[in-house]
């Protein structure tokens, strides 16, 4: 089986669901990892691994959907519901600029009164005062939310949005992109193809996106591969997906509960997301969820990319899930592993090589 | 020629590697190569199976007459934090731990400047009093040696005694690196790499089984681990005594030794050392990944890489998280067994000396 798919993979053939469900269940991690390790060498051949000096700023805790699986969510009545005035932001920002980072992150719980003319304006006082910052922010579900509010189309949305100054569009809250996954998780919130519609939506428009997937709560083997599947589709379809994310499920202080995926587990779905989707050029390690050694690892089972420095985060360390990594920490761990460590923008040019 | 490919096929028909292959190895960026190499070394010899035990560490004292660069958990007397457990503490922490359905207690503590002899021998017995099933694994080399100075008999007569009031086995600490130039500057109060390991042989002359360390990420180079391991290598082809070989990951954060690197071991480093251990070390049946100190990720991944040990449900553990170690204190029989499964092995509940009480 092993040698059916790496002589398939050679033949540029794409992956069956029965093969990459193979890998994901059957294969053992090293074999599995050396098969994303090729493709990423031959995706990257300089042997670069790419970060961003950024920070994720969160607008508001207050949110409509409160998914089970989350930790930071606040009904609005709660003591610690919190909306940041826009003041509060344009300072996070400025901390941002002066420490040479280059991306805003801003998300935040789907709020029950803010529509479009709140984050118009702030995205055009973000823009005025920071030009050269790119503003990677938002979500499906909250575009979706704020059309809702706004009582205009997914287009419309985003057409405002893109004239305000919102740059790309980070593709959180996709989790698992199956629908009785979702019921079951996060029944509120947008199923799959609502997902879907926005990020076709944003390509259509121009604007870079990427795709993410949280794992090790209540879905199975098959789930996972429909979702890397699905991405795949999208992609291959005029998707703008930039980079592809899968991160861990954290329990902490949350209503789902149980644990945390193993770090064979992580490493295997890593390896698994960078065999299926070979139409995204790069995939990134979330040290976020796995800590430093376990990411400098997932740079040998796929990853090429470390993602954000995160200035500031919040919605992880909610969970219990507290990591946090330097500029000098991350290029160190780069090149310990034997890469070449580089300050990328939000859409993978190079800055600056160390 | 020393190359991967050339190491690979060596050790494919079961050739020994020499220290120059181990440095290849070692300098080679190529992780999953030396991770499959490493794996099929300890498929061939210990299949699927991956070892744990249920055990409790008890640390008698903190207080040390000697002061150890990399250590955070020696103390003097007079010092915040510094104790010493009495026996009826001892008695009661082992108990909980038997009726816990421990099987070995594991006790290592510092050198302290006033215990008599006859302490350590009442330790021994009134454990062995709780229970004559409970397997003690007790003392470095480096207390056992300083345990004859205290006692004023030779080293021969300190064991018999030791073994007399219930002594099973000897902890591998103390090794640390064996280099003299490192040492010196480590931990220069110590005995030397060369005394551990006459110790350690003597240990074995005495039908007294122990375990092996290394303590790695400070101060050494890789031809200092690679020496480190060579001198187990040869003892171990003239005892056969060393029961398993446990890499240790420095903890640099509350420890006096000063390193320009901060942080700790990088994961790639972990895994690379542990195999190429696994490789070298054709001698030793089990290599252990000591989930304290490298956290449970990196432990588990290490399945994957030649280790087909780790830790036991340590229930309470002192020495690495003084030093910072992140990870959680304790971990239970069932999350052990299913990080275990979750790495595609079969886990097995093994006693102190390696013997299979129960597959999973």
């Amino acid at each position: 089986m092993l040698r059916t798919i790496r002589s398939n993979i050679d033949d540029g053939k794409q992956l069956t669901r029965e093969e990459a469900l193979w890998l994901l269940t059957e294969a053992e991690l090293l074999a599995v990892g050396k098969l994303a390790d090729a493709i990423r060498r031959r995706l990257h051949p300089e042997g670069r691994v790419s970060f961003v000096v950024d920070r994720n700023v969160n607008y508001t805790n207050v949110c409509e959907s409160g998914c089970k699986f989350c930790a930071f969510y606040r009904d609005e009545g709660a003591p610690d519901a919190y909306l940041l005035d826009n003041a509060v932001i344009f300072a996070k920002i400025a901390e941002l600029v002066a420490q040479g980072g280059t991306q805003l992150l801003m998300q935040g719980g789907l709020h029950p009164a803010l529509g479009i003319e709140f984050f118009e304006g702030l995205f055009r006082g973000i823009k005025q005062r920071f030009p050269q910052v790119q503003n990677h922010s938002l979500s499906p579900a909250e575009i979706t939310h704020i059309a809702g509010i706004s009582r205009l189309s997914i287009r419309e949305t985003l057409t405002r949005l893109k004239s305000a100054g919102l740059d790309s569009i980070p593709g959180g809250g996709a989790e698992i992109l199956v629908d009785s996954v979702r019921q079951e998780i996060s029944p509120k919130k947008i199923g799959w193809q609502g997902w879907a519609a926005v990020m076709r939506e944003a390509a259509q428009l121009g604007m870079p996106t990427t795709a993410t997937m949280m794992f090790g709560s209540r879905e199975r083997a098959e789930d996972i591969i429909e979702h890397l599947f699905r991405v795949r589709s999208l992609q291959a379809e005029g998707g703008t997906f930039t980079a592809f994310i899968p991160w861990t499920y954290q329990p902490g202080n949350t209503e789902l509960g149980g644990t945390t995926a193993s770090g064979v587990e992580y490493l295997k779905v890593l390896a698994l997301s960078r065999i299926v989707l070979d139409n995204i050029v790069n995939v990134q390690a979330s040290w976020v969820t796995q800590g430093a050694k376990m990411a400098q690892v997932a740079l040998f089972f796929g990853a090429n990319d470390l993602g954000g420095t995160m200035l500031e985060e919040n919605v992880v360390a909610a969970a219990g899930c507290t990591f946090r990594i330097s500029r000098n920490e991350m290029i160190e761990l780069i090149r310990d592993a034997g890469f070449l460590p580089a300050r990328r923008t939000t859409t993978y040019e190079i800055l600056e090589q160390y | 020629m020393i190359s991967l490919a050339a190491i690979t096929e060596k050790v494919r028909h079961s050739g020994r590697i020499s220290d120059d292959e181990a440095l290849c190895l070692f300098q080679s960026n190529d992780l999953l190569s030396i991770g499959e190499l490493a794996a099929l070394v300890n498929e061939r010899r210990n299949g699927r199976q991956v070892f744990f035990n249920v055990n409790r560490h008890i640390n008698h004292t903190n207080i040390c007459v000697n002061r150890c660069k990399f250590c955070a958990f020696s103390r003097t007397a007079d010092e915040p934090g510094a104790y010493l457990l009495d026996l009826q503490e001892i008695e009661n922490r082992a108990s909980e731990a038997f009726h816990q359905g421990a099987t070995e207690i594991h006790i290592v503590g510092g050198l302290h400047p006033d215990l008599p002899f006859e302490f350590y021998l009442e330790m021994l017995r009134t454990i062995k009093a709780v229970s004559p099933t409970l397997h003690i694994k007790a003392f470095t080399a480096v207390e056992i040696d300083y345990l004859s100075k205290v006692s004023g008999l030779s080293l021969a007569e300190t064991l018999a005694e030791l073994k007399g009031a219930g002594l099973g086995s000897l902890p591998g600490g103390g090794a640390e690196i064996f280099s003299e130039k490192i040492r010196a500057e480590l931990c220069p109060e110590k005995i030397s790499g060369e005394k551990w390991l006459a110790i350690m042989e003597q240990v074995h002359g005495a039908g007294i089984k122990s375990n092996a360390t290394m303590l790695y990420g400070h101060l050494e180079s890789f031809a200092d681990r690679i020496d480190h391991m060579r001198r187990l290598r040869e003892l171990q082809d003239r005892t056969g005594g060393f029961q398993v070989f446990i890499p240790l990951a420095f903890q640099p954060e509350n420890t006096p030794l000063k390193l320009a690197k901060k942080g700790g071991t990088s994961g790639v480093d972990d895994l690379k050392t542990l195999a190429v251990a696994r490789i070298y070390l054709d001698n030793f049946t089990n290599i252990k990944a000591y989930w304290v100190m490298l956290g449970e990720k990196i432990a588990q991944v290490a399945l994957a890489f030649g280790v087909n040990d780790l830790d036991g449900t340590v229930v309470e553990e002192k020495i690495g998280h003084d030093a910072g170690a992140a990870s959680p204190q304790t971990m239970s029989r069932d999350e052990i067994v299913t990080m275990i499964r979750k790495a595609g092995k079969t886990p097995v509940e093994r006693d102190t000396l390696y013997n299979e009480l129960r597959t999973y």
